[in-house]
Parts: C-alpha cells; sequence; structure tokens
C-alpha cells in the first residue's frame, strides 16, 4: 500500500488481523452451506460470479478469435451463434445481474446501515441456492448443446425454428431470475426496516441509494421476464402460445415482454456500479460527494424512468411511428440523471486531494467509459440514429462500453476498495495498478473498433464479415487478449494476497462507512454494538475528529 | 461471540417493553426488537406481492391484446366455461379468504381453538375450489378443448355440433376457420392463467397443512401473529386475481344476439 | 436506539385488530358484487361511440369496475391496508401504478399501430 499517499495513514505495522471474525467464526463446509450471515453468503456468491465470469470470459475468447478472420473457419456458423447466445446469457445473467448487488451489496449493505444482517438471511441463503441451481442448469444446457436464440430468445426462433436446449436455458434464467428478486428484496427491506439509530435517509451511503433502486427494478421487472419465459417454454412444449405468428400470436408481443424486463435490467446491472463508485471517488479526493441530494435522487430517477422507455429497443420491429416517439422522448430523458452523476462526480474530483490507488483508477476509468457508453446510448435513442445504427456493432461496443467498461470496471474497483474489509489482506498495489491499466487499454483496443465497424455496417451475430472490415477486427482481438490478462491478474495476486498480503488493519482508506469503523474482516454480528449514526455521510473531518479522540485516550 | 451479546442487547432493548426482560423465542437475533421484526418480515411479503402482481402482469397484457384482435372466437371460447361452476368457485374463495381473515383475527386475539377451526375451514375451501376447477378442467378434456394436446375446433367450426352450450347461446355464430382457429388462443389462455392461479392455490394449500399442524402445537397464539399474517396477505392477493380472471375469462358478452 | 425502539413499542400498541363484524360486512359485499357482476353481464349494456371508430363498450367496462371494487374491498379490509403505515400504502400503489404501466404503454402501441382500426 502506498502510504504516503493518504495523508494521516494510521500506522498498521502492529495490526493483526482479528482471532474472531466472520471467517474464523465457525469451520467446516456445512458451516458456509448452512450459513444465514450475509458476508458469508456475500463470499459464495463471490466464487461463484467468478467461475461463471471466466466461462463466459472463455465463450467472449472464441467469438473474438473467430472474427480474427473474414471466413468462418474456427467453428461452423451454427456453433458460432451458440457460443455467442452462451456467452449473452452467462455474462448477463450469470454475471452483470447478480455481479455487485449479490457480492460486494450484500456483503456491505447491513453494515453500511449498521445492522447485524439482511432482514431475511435464510431468504439470501435461498437466493444463492437459486442461483446455483440456475447455474447448473445453465451449465447442463451447454454440455448437452447450448441453445442459439442469442440471449434474448427472440420469437418465433426460440419457439418454432430452432432445435437446440431452450427449454432448459429458458427454466434456467426463470430460476436465476427469482433468486436476483430474493436479493432486491431483501435490500428493500433491509435498507427501509434495519436502519440504526440516527441512519436517516439521507445519512445512507450513496451505494446504498443506488442499490436501493436497483432493487426496485428487480423485485418490479423480474417477475414480467419470469412469466414470459414460461409462456415461451408453454409454447415450444404445447404448440400453440400467444408468440409465434403461426398460431395467431405477435413476436412484438414477446418483444413488448421480453424488453419491459430487460431494459430496466441494464439500470440492475449499472445503478449498483454507480454507487461503488461515488463510494471510490469520494475516498481518494476525500471530500463529500458533491450534491449528494441529487446523486441519491438520480438513482431513484432511473428506476423509475427505466420501466418506460423499454420499447426503444423495438424501433426497426414494427411498433408504432407514436410510440416509437414517445419512447426515444422519454429515452433521452433517462440521460438527464445518468449526466448528474457524472458531472457530481467530476465536481468531486475538483479541488480534492486525489490519490491514484487502484480503485481510483478503475474509478476514472469507469467515468470515461461510461460516458462513451451513455451518449451512443443517445444516438441509439434516436429513432432516426437507430435504424442506421441497431443489429450493428455499434450496438455491441455501446453495451459493452456501458457493461463491461462501466460495470465490470465498477465491480473491479469495488472489489479492490473492500478487499481489505473483507479479507484483512491489501492486495498488492503496483500490479493490481498495472492490472487496472491493462483492462483499460485492452478494453479501449477491443471495443473502440467496433464503433467504427458498426458505422461502416457491420452487423451483429454473424460469424463471417466481408474482408474489408478485417483489419478493425484484428485490431479488437488483440485488445481482447491484452483484456482476458486484465482480468486475469485480479484473481491470481488476490488469491495470492490471501495468505501473503499485508494486513490490512480496521480503516486502511481512511474512508467514513460504518464499514469501515469495525474490525476487517468483520465480526458475524458486524459491529460489537449496534452503532450510532451521529454525523452526516462522508464527514471526513468527522473521522479526523474521531481519530484524535482515540489517540488522546491512549 | 456473541450470541450472548445480541442477546443482552436485545433484552436493554426490551426494557422499553411491556414485558421487561422477556426476549420471545420467535424473535430472531438479527432483529432488535419484535415490532422491528413483524414490520420487517410484513413489508417483505407485500414487496414479494407487488412481483405477483408483475408475475400475473405479462399474463394479463397477452389477453387483452389477444382479446382485442380475436373477439369473436374469445366470445364463443368463454361461452364453453361453465358459468356456474365459475360463480361457484368465485364464491368459495371469497369465503376462504374471509376464513382466512378470521384465522388473522384469532391469533390476535390468542383464540387456539378458533384459530385451528379457520385454518382448517379455509383449508377445506381451498381444496374445494381445487376440485372444482378439477371437473371443469375434465370437462374441457372430455370436449376436446385443451389447446395443444386434446383440441378440436368443431365446436366453433359448427357452434350446433354442441348442443348443450348452443341451447343457453343460440346466438353463436359458426366462426371461419381462420377465427375459430383462434379459440385455442383463447383456452391456451385460459389454461395459462388459471393454471397459475391453481399453482399458486397448491402452494398456498400446501403452507396451510404446514400451518395447521404447526397451530395445534399452539405456535401462533402466543402472540407470533407474523406468520399468519403474512400467509394471510399471500392467500387475500390469490384471492384478488381470482377476482379478474373470472369477469375475464367467464363473462365475456354473455348475453343474447352479440 | 430511542426512535426506532419507540416506533416499535408504539406499534404494539397501535397493532389494529380487525373486528369480525367488519370481515363480515366485506365477506357479504364481495358476494353481492360476484352476483351483481354475473347479473350484468347477461345484458347488453350498450355502447359509446366516442369519436370515429373509437367505441367504448360498458360491459367488460362494468365488469372490471365491479372487479377493482371487490379487489380495493380485499385490499383495504381482509389486508389490513386501511390500518397500515404509510409504507405499506405507498407499495401497493406503486405497484399498480408499475402494472398499468405496462399493460396501458404496451397497448398503446397496439392502438397507435392499427390507429382507427380497433
Amino acid at each position: 500500500m502506498s502510504a504516503a499517499t493518504i495523508i494521516s495513514l494510521p500506522d498498521q505495522s502492529t495490526a493483526r488481523i482479528p482471532k474472531m471474525n466472520f471467517l474464523t467464526k465457525e469451520n467446516g463446509l456445512l458451516s458456509w452451506l448452512l450459513t444465514g450471515d450475509h458476508k458469508r453468503i456475500a463470499t459464495l456468491y463471490l466464487v461463484s460470479i467468478t467461475f461463471f465470469f471466466f466461462i463466459g470470459g472463455a465463450l467472449a475468447g472464441l467469438i473474438r478469435l473467430e472474427l480474427l478472420t473474414p471466413q468462418n473457419d474456427l467453428m461452423a456458423a451454427d456453433t458460432y451463434n451458440k457460443v455467442f447466445s452462451m456467452h449473452g446469457l452467462i455474462m448477463v445473467f450469470f454475471f452483470l445481474v447478480p455481479s455487485v448487488p449479490a457480492t460486494i451489496g450484500n456483503f456491505l449493505m447491513p453494515m453500511m446501515v449498521g445492522a447485524k444482517d439482511l432482514a431475511l438471511p435464510k431468504i439470501n441463503l435461498l437466493s444463492w441456492y437459486l442461483y446455483v441451481i440456475a447455474g447448473i442448469m445453465m451449465i447442463y444446457t451447454m454440455s448437452v448443446g447450448g441453445v442459439d436464440t442469442g440471449w434474448t430468445f427472440t420469437t418465433p426462433l426460440s419457439t418454432h425454428y430452432l432445435n437446440t436446449h431452450v427449454i432448459s436455458a429458458g427454466l434456467s434464467v426463470f430460476v436465476a431470475g427469482f433468486s436476483s428478486i430474493f436479493t432486491g428484496l431483501n435490500f428493500i427491506v433491509t435498507i427501509h426496516k434495519m436502519r440504526c439509530p440516527g441512519m436517516t435517509w439521507f445519512r445512507l451511503p450513496l451505494f446504498v441509494w443506488s442499490n436501493y433502486a436497483a432493487s426496485i427494478l428487480m423485485v418490479l421487472g423480474t417477475p414480467v421476464l419470469a412469466i414470459t419465459l414460461v409462456l415461451v417454454v408453454l409454447e415450444r412444449t404445447v404448440h400453440i402460445g400467444v408468440f409465434d405468428p403461426a398460431y395467431g400470436g405477435d413476436p412484438l408481443l414477446f418483444q413488448h415482454l421480453f424488453w419491459f424486463y430487460s431494459h430496466p435490467a441494464v439500470y440492475i446491472m449499472i445503478l449498483p456500479g454507480f454507487g461503488v463508485i461515488s463510494e471510490v471517488i469520494s475516498t481518494f479526493s476525500r471530500k463529500r460527494v458533491f450534491g449528494y441530494t441529487a446523486v441519491a435522487f438520480s438513482s431513484v430517477a432511473i428506476a423509475i424512468f427505466g420501466f418506460f422507455v423499454w420499447a426503444h429497443h423495438m424501433f426497426i420491429m414494427g411498433i408504432s411511428n407514436y410510440s416509437a416517439l414517445v419512447f426515444s422522448l422519454l429515452t433521452m430523458l433517462v440521460a438527464v440523471p445518468s449526466a448528474i452523476k457524472i458531472y457530481n462526480w467530476a465536481f468531486t474530483l475538483y479541488k480534492g486531494s486525489i490519490t491514484f490507488e487502484t480503485p481510483m483508477l478503475y474509478a476514472i476509468g469507469f467515468m470515461g467509459l461510461f460516458t462513451i457508453g451513455g451518449l451512443t446510448g443517445v444516438f441509439l435513442g434516436a429513432t432516426g440514429t437507430d435504424i442506421h445504427l441497431t443489429e450493428t456493432y455499434f450496438v455491441v461496443a455501446h453495451f459493452h462500453f456501458v457493461m463491461v467498461g462501466g460495470m465490470l470496471m465498477s465491480f473491479l474497483a469495488g472489489i479492490h476498495f473492500w478487499w481489505p474489509k473483507w479479507t484483512g489482506r491489501m492486495y498488492p498495489e503496483k500490479i493490481s495498478q498495472l492490472a487496472a491499466l491493462t483492462t483499460f487499454i485492452g478494453f479501449n483496443l477491443t471495443f473502440f473498433p467496433q464503433f467504427i465497424l458498426g458505422t461502416l455496417g457491420m452487423p451483429r451475430r454473424y460469424a463471417a464479415y466481408p474482408p474489408e472490415f478485417q483489419v478493425l477486427n484484428v485490431f479488437s482481438t488483440a485488445g481482447a487478449t491484452v483484456l482476458g490478462i486484465g482480468y486475469l491478474l485480479p484473481i491470481l495476486y488476490l488469491t495470492w494476497s490471501l495468505k501473503y498480503g499485508e494486513i490490512a488493519g480496521d480503516n486502511p482508506w481512511q474512508a467514513t462507512g460504518l464499514e469501515w469503523q469495525t474490525q476487517s474482516p468483520p465480526l458475524t454480528e458486524n459491529f460489537p454494538e449496534i452503532p450510532i449514526m451521529d454525523h452526516e455521510a462522508y464527514d471526513y473531518e468527522w473521522l479526523e475528529r474521531q481519530q484524535r479522540k482515540e489517540v488522546a485516550s491512549v | 461471540m456473541s450470541d450472548s451479546t445480541a442477546i443482552a442487547r436485545g433484552a436493554a432493548a426490551e426494557a422499553a417493553h411491556p414485558h421487561p426482560g422477556e426476549h420471545p423465542p420467535y424473535q430472531r437475533h438479527h432483529f432488535e426488537t419484535v415490532g422491528q421484526q413483524f414490520d420487517a418480515t410484513n413489508f417483505a411479503m407485500w414487496l414479494f406481492l407487488l412481483t405477483e402482481v408483475m408475475f400475473f402482469g405479462g399474463l394479463f397484457a397477452s389477453y387483452l391484446i389477444m382479446r382485442n384482435w380475436y373477439y369473436p372466437a374469445f366470445v364463443e371460447g368463454s361461452h364453453q366455461l361453465n358459468i356456474g361452476w365459475g360463480t361457484a368457485n368465485t364464491a368459495v374463495l371469497i369465503i376462504s379468504s374471509f376464513t382466512m381473515a378470521m384465522g388473522v383475527w384469532s391469533a390476535e386475539m390468542r383464540k387456539k381453538g378458533m384459530l385451528l377451526l379457520f385454518l382448517s375451514l379455509t383449508w377445506i375451501l381451498g381444496m374445494a375450489f381445487l376440485g372444482i376447477k378439477t371437473i371443469e378442467y375434465h370437462e374441457k378434456w372430455v370436449k376436446h378443448h385443451v389447446p395443444g394436446l386434446n383440441w378440436s375446433d368443431s365446436s366453433f367450426l359448427n357452434p350446433a355440433s354442441d348442443p348443450e352450450v348452443h341451447k343457453d347461446y343460440p346466438g353463436d355464430k359458426p366462426l371461419a376457420p381462420e377465427m375459430a382457429q383462434k379459440a385455442e388462443m383463447y383456452f391456451f389462455l385460459y389454461f395459462a392463467m388459471t393454471g397459475m392461479h391453481a399453482l399458486h392455490m397448491i402452494i398456498g394449500i400446501s403452507i396451510l397443512t404446514f400451518m395447521i399442524i404447526r397451530a395445534r402445537q399452539g405456535a401462533y397464539t402466543t402472540g407470533h401473529v407474523t406468520y399468519v399474517e403474512n400467509f394471510g396477505l399471500y392467500w387475500h392477493f390469490v384471492d384478488i386475481i381470482w377476482i379478474f380472471l373470472f369477469p375475464l375469462l367467464y363473462l365475456i358478452s354473455r348475453f343474447p344476439n352479440s | 436506539m430511542s426512535e426506532q425502539n419507540q416506533q416499535h413499542a408504539g406499534h404494539e400498541d397501535e397493532h389494529h385488530i380487525v373486528s369480525p363484524l367488519v370481515y363480515l360486512t366485506i365477506l357479504l359485499c364481495l358476494l353481492a358484487f360476484t352476483g351483481l357482476t354475473v347479473l350484468a353481464s347477461y345484458k347488453d349494456l350498450g355502447e359509446w361511440h366516442i369519436t370515429g371508430s373509437l367505441t367504448l363498450f360498458w360491459n367488460p367496462v362494468v365488469a372490471l369496475a365491479i372487479a377493482c371494487t371487490k379487489m380495493t374491498l380485499v385490499v383495504l379490509f381482509f389486508m389490513h391496508v386501511k390500518y397500515s403505515p404509510k409504507l405499506t400504502k405507498l407499495t401497493v400503489i406503486s405497484g399498480f401504478f408499475i402494472f398499468l404501466g405496462l399493460i396501458s404503454m404496451t397497448l398503446a402501441d397496439y392502438m397507435s399501430r392499427a390507429w382507427g382500426r380497433w
């Protein structure tokens, strides 16, 4: 850890990992599998989503390898369809949706509101088991031949024409959906009912606000996807249903119902990431987040607007022009709260004492990449431009900028930021800074060329492409290699640090959140006794006074 | 650490409570007070019901669109349903909702006998509902009105071939083959919606069975009403879904010369 | 601690127990409405030509209005929302808001797609 960068950093040379913490309290496999402790469940989630991230990543690698050359030479076109579908399904439902909420959120939420646990510990464990069952079903789907509908299950392709394993994939996503509903439900109840004395709504860390907004989307959006998939599965088994025109159904109805969830789902994926960035930016510029209330409400605004923009995925699918107009306007509205966040983070940096530890590097990378991703989203939300750009690599680049450049960057920022709290040990600073840099460079090299490819008209979801696109595709594949290394590094050095990392101490970043005021790793009950919140969020002067008091009492 | 600490804290918190020092066994360790536990689980149940509203929302949206597209088929499909059984089932479910509400009341008043009585009545009415539903489903099977598995258009191509229904709705005209085929869509939605509703009933009855066993042991009559109350919310919700399914599926244009 | 604890301790006293008489009244209302909706479905309640080809048929409107009334009774009394904290009321309202958002915005697309032919 670069001790010189943070002023008045406490001396950690004498720090020891406390004997009693949530990791050491009980031993044995059963104590993990039957645990009610949110921190242990978060750890279980962390291990399982990392597993799925690497499966999804391997599939991404295969896609990029195939696209190295214009011909489809590495795999048959059918296989390619399966590979990109499985990549999408695994990354969306098994990594992005649960990534920050189920791991970092699960770990932090009770501590941030000053509670002993989430409101419903058993439901929390159930949510992990549902995730695992869904994961097993998805791996089963993959091992018996996969599914090639794309992650969108587009009807009537999925219900009528394809012979791949749509049913098991659909049911897997159905179960994964309920896992995510239970996480969201638990968060909302915890935030409403479990706050410690003095913890008013406007003293909550912004991480809590943004997860609250994402939870609303999970609870209200996911069931619509669930019933849609039930209808798809029914239609496939009994050969009658509401989506297939051959039976008198309407494929656009499927699109309406699917995107009613799946558009809010992108906010489920990105909102918790916003929360991480707020915490990290504030801590490493030693300043209260500029416009706290505006940032807090912008999360909720995104959640509410997010429900009424879904048809912008369907502009070329035959929805009415009037509808397209209204949904396009509403889409522009979402840009406002997103911009509020970016501007406020920028103002937080202004005149702050900024230091560049790894989480901060990821966070700054996030701000740049998310801005590009968000602005290109405005292009796609405009009906005219959308007709030219949709179903091209421009869309692919756009959502990878938001999901990978946004969410994955913030996930890694969060993992590094709270790693010392989670394990009690620091990650190695220099190599992780290198990893952050590698990720940023690799990411831009991979996805920026895809914007150009998209505007040139290269369609997505094809194994072969005209030879004139090859140069940019080679760039993209080369970038993906660098990006792959960028993701492999953290898993190596973070595993290493479990045993050999420096002891972190309670509050290595001198951050103000309640989670930093307890030991690392925390006790099973989080705090020796329920804390009383007597200051505003991000009050660094309070922290300083607190430390002076401690020194005086010693 | 620290179950002892937790309990000590809990006890301290209880000091303001009517029964100082008393720490009810049903209070989970991570809650500060029983009141907090009640509020939290009750709120969680409401959120779960919101999830359920949206779950059925997808079905209702599909229904509305298909009904507007294929109205004649939906009318004649609806005429195939037995309004007597439908109304009886609505009454059964509403009465079961009443007995459930009375069950919650008995738990609140700590009357064990009454609680057992009302839970058992709710259980019986729930089973009665499913029984009537089975009769109706069976009738559909016999008449080849099960979409996908056992289907025939003949009642809609030629309503006179179905004298029982035709006698009540002589105004039903033969549908063109295109439209008659869409009656299968109506029955698909009928089975999807009532089937999903029946699934919720089955889950409810299973939980109810478990609750009756626990209630016999006196679990809910010592002040711990949360479980009964929350289950009641679920049961009433299932009732509400039926309140909408009934007019939407059974009562489409029952009047003559439609 | 104090603020929340008092709230919760207070809650115990406030916990409203609805009398069986109220439940019985609601039950009778619900049964009456069920009868009413069945009877109404046998009457042709006519239609209202709003403008051009836009027509409102009264039968489904009445059926849904009765269903909504029944739902409101169940929610308010059987489910105790009338006696519940503001948060519960807000939860119920927000649920219906999003539900109506799904239905109305989807239907709006269908109606405006075939403008005048519905």
